[in-house]
């Protein structure tokens, strides 16, 4: 898929994640619009996949560690083909299987249930060790937020990958820089990011922008050619991207638009799917 | 029954993830840095591509078993049942559980028969926490020949098990041509009509001794071994409450939230009679070795005559 095409996608796919959020007047919306590009690469561009056969036994595999970006991720499926658009609607409501977090026995797609911060990436390693004890090729990857990796289950994962040398793994965090009670440097800062996963072993590639098609794609081939360690790919985003009001805004990291605020989300993305559809 | 031969289910849990290892390609044994002590060293020795060692981090071990059950190995990650259970408790719940992935947790050292370690290691909660996860079966075997079966059961069933196991060498009871270990079906290891003991783990040892006491006192005990505490043989339970008016409960393990709890919320609801629990009461255990403290804390086959013998008293 080339650029303009990837971007005319994720503009979709915010669109699934507004409405999706809305319709359940809750949900994460901020985190997964600062992923919808990375999402968006992940499933048109990056990964070995088949929607019409989403349990293949070889395919690659991708965990959602930061689970409550959920939004994001059904968007993205929906989108890819795995079940309807209109499904969306029904995220976080009674007897719906879109359940407010990555839930894999339900939902067509996803790789792992996912949503309490800090266990994705460990499944992750387990998936990446399994392939390497068969001789498979595929690869596992998995988005962690960059307030996730407080949670010490990361390192612990993430010393395992080093050690085992699970080149077949890519850990991307999204950082946009906020958690729920504000800036991560203020609350707990996990900086210096990219050192502290050099220090475990990993391959780290630092992505100036995450919201940036080319930039992904320079990332995620440098990661492909990686040999003997695991890569991680530190990506700044933007919280809320996308949504001017949503911009590096914490206040939007769980919370759902009210119908006026929906509109102006919509309208938005609509104006941006339009200046895109004139290049 | 001094001759009688001994073994430690963790020695059996071992040996059968050996045999089955033989059997079953696609079986793998995680380790956080005890396979020593969880007898999983011989399946290293033998195995060493399939064994893992996680080190010293049982949190990302029960997730790397997610990961390993999703793509389709039939992971057992062994550790102690503290650590199994307690520190890794929301990992087993959200990552193993919640998913239903196809995880055997095998958990050794468990109970107040850690011995000399004292209160940090002996694990008397964890059939508590881990019956109230949905969709887990909880299996506690008394013996070597059971504990085997109970390995090679977990293997068959499809689903997350919990595996207890222990650290000290406990008789061989199960020993004889009809054993038959299925999931979720007691055994009658002996009839009576006054009491029924239902006892699970090395507590049927115990409990099968004090009934040949209480049968020279004329109480006739029946005698239940419960293997798997989920799903509970209620069946058998209720069976046992009408056919003998009385039950009593015996564990290694407290007396809160486990095989006494099982079975009291069976009988409170559909076949009320008069009960008692004996296990570890509401307190925290110490070191010593293991034998005192299972006479200190009342689960040796004296104690637990005596305290039978009073809940009959005056029937007789």
């Amino acid at each position: 898929m080339d650029e303009l095409k990837l971007k005319k996608m994720a503009n979709e796919i915010r669109k699934g994640i507004i409405e999706a959020v809305h319709s359940a007047k809750a949900g994460h919306p901020g985190g997964s619009l600062s992923a919808t590009e990375l999402f968006t690469y992940m499933y048109f561009e990056e990964m070995d996949i088949d929607p019409e056969n989403p349990k293949k036994a070889d395919r690659d595999r991708f965990v959602l560690s930061k689970g409550h970006t959920a939004p994001g991720l059904y968007s993205t499926l929906a989108n890819r083909g795995y079940f309807p658009v209109k499904d969306l609607l029904s995220l976080r409501h009674t007897g719906s299987y879109l359940q407010g977090h990555p839930d894999m026995k339900h939902i067509p797609g996803v790789d792992m249930s996912s949503g309490s911060l800090g266990q994705g990436i460990s499944a992750a390693v387990g998936m990446a060790l399994s392939a390497k004890m068969d001789g498979e090729g595929y690869r596992v990857y998995t988005l962690l937020g960059d307030g996730e990796i407080q949670e010490g289950q990361v390192w612990e994962a993430a010393m395992f990958a080093g050690h085992r040398k699970l080149d077949n793994l890519v850990v991307i965090v999204d950082n946009n820089g906020l958690q729920i009670d504000g800036k991560i440097e203020d609350i707990c800062s996990p900086y210096p990011i990219d050192a502290k996963f050099a220090a475990f072993n990993f391959h780290v590639i630092n992505v100036s922008d995450g919201n940036d098609f080319k930039q992904l794609a320079a990332a995620f081939e440098e990661a492909k050619k990686t040999k003997g360690q695991p890569s991680a790919i530190i990506m700044k985003t933007v919280k809320g991207k996308g949504i001017s009001y949503m911009e590096n805004n914490a206040g939007w990291h769980e919370k759902a638009p009210n119908d006026m605020e929906y509109a102006i989300a919509m309208e938005e993305l609509e104006k941006a799917g339009e200046t895109l559809c004139q290049m | 029954m001094s001759d009688v031969k001994k073994i430690a289910t963790r020695e059996s849990y071992g040996n059968a993830l050996v045999k089955l290892g033989k059997k079953y390609k696609n079986l793998v044994v995680l380790d956080a840095d005890l396979a020593g002590a969880t007898k999983t060293g011989t399946f290293l020795k033998e195995f060493p591509d399939r064994h893992i060692d996680c080190g010293i981090a049982e949190c990302n071990m029960m997730g790397i078993a997610a990961g390993l059950a999703a793509t389709g190995k039939v992971p057992f990650a062994s550790t102690f049942a503290m650590f199994a259970s307690g520190r890794a408790y929301e990992q087993v719940r959200n990552s193993i559980g919640y998913p239903h992935l196809n995880v055997k947790i095998g958990a050794t050292h468990a109970g107040i028969s850690v011995g000399e370690d004292g209160a940090t290691h002996q694990c008397n909660e964890d059939l508590a926490l881990m019956r109230v996860i949905p969709g887990i079966a909880v299996l506690n075997p008394a013996d070597d020949i059971e504990a085997q079966a109970a390995v090679e059961a977990a293997y068959l069933h499809d689903g997350p098990v919990y595996l207890r196991f222990g650290r000290l060498a406990v008789p061989v009871i199960n020993d004889n041509p009809g054993y038959k270990f299925e999931i979720g079906k007691g055994i009658v290891l002996k009839e009576g009509t006054d009491v029924t003991i239902i006892a699970t783990g090395l507590c049927v040892w115990e409990s099968l001794k004090a009934a040949e006491l209480l049968e020279r006192d004329g109480v006739c005990a029946r005698v239940v071994n419960i293997h798997t505490i989920k799903p509970l043989d209620e069946e058998l339970v209720i069976e046992s409450a009408r056919k003998t008016g009385k039950v009593v409960t015996v564990e290694e393990h407290s007396v809160l939230g486990g095989l006494g709890s099982a079975v009291a919320e069976v009988l409170s609801e559909k076949a009320p009679v008069p009960m008692l629990r004996i296990g570890i009461q509401d307190v925290f255990g110490e070191s010593g070795p293991a034998a005192e403290l299972i006479k200190k804390y009342g689960l040796d086959s004296d104690s637990i005559y005596s305290k039978i013998k009073n809940l009959c008293k005056g029937e007789k």
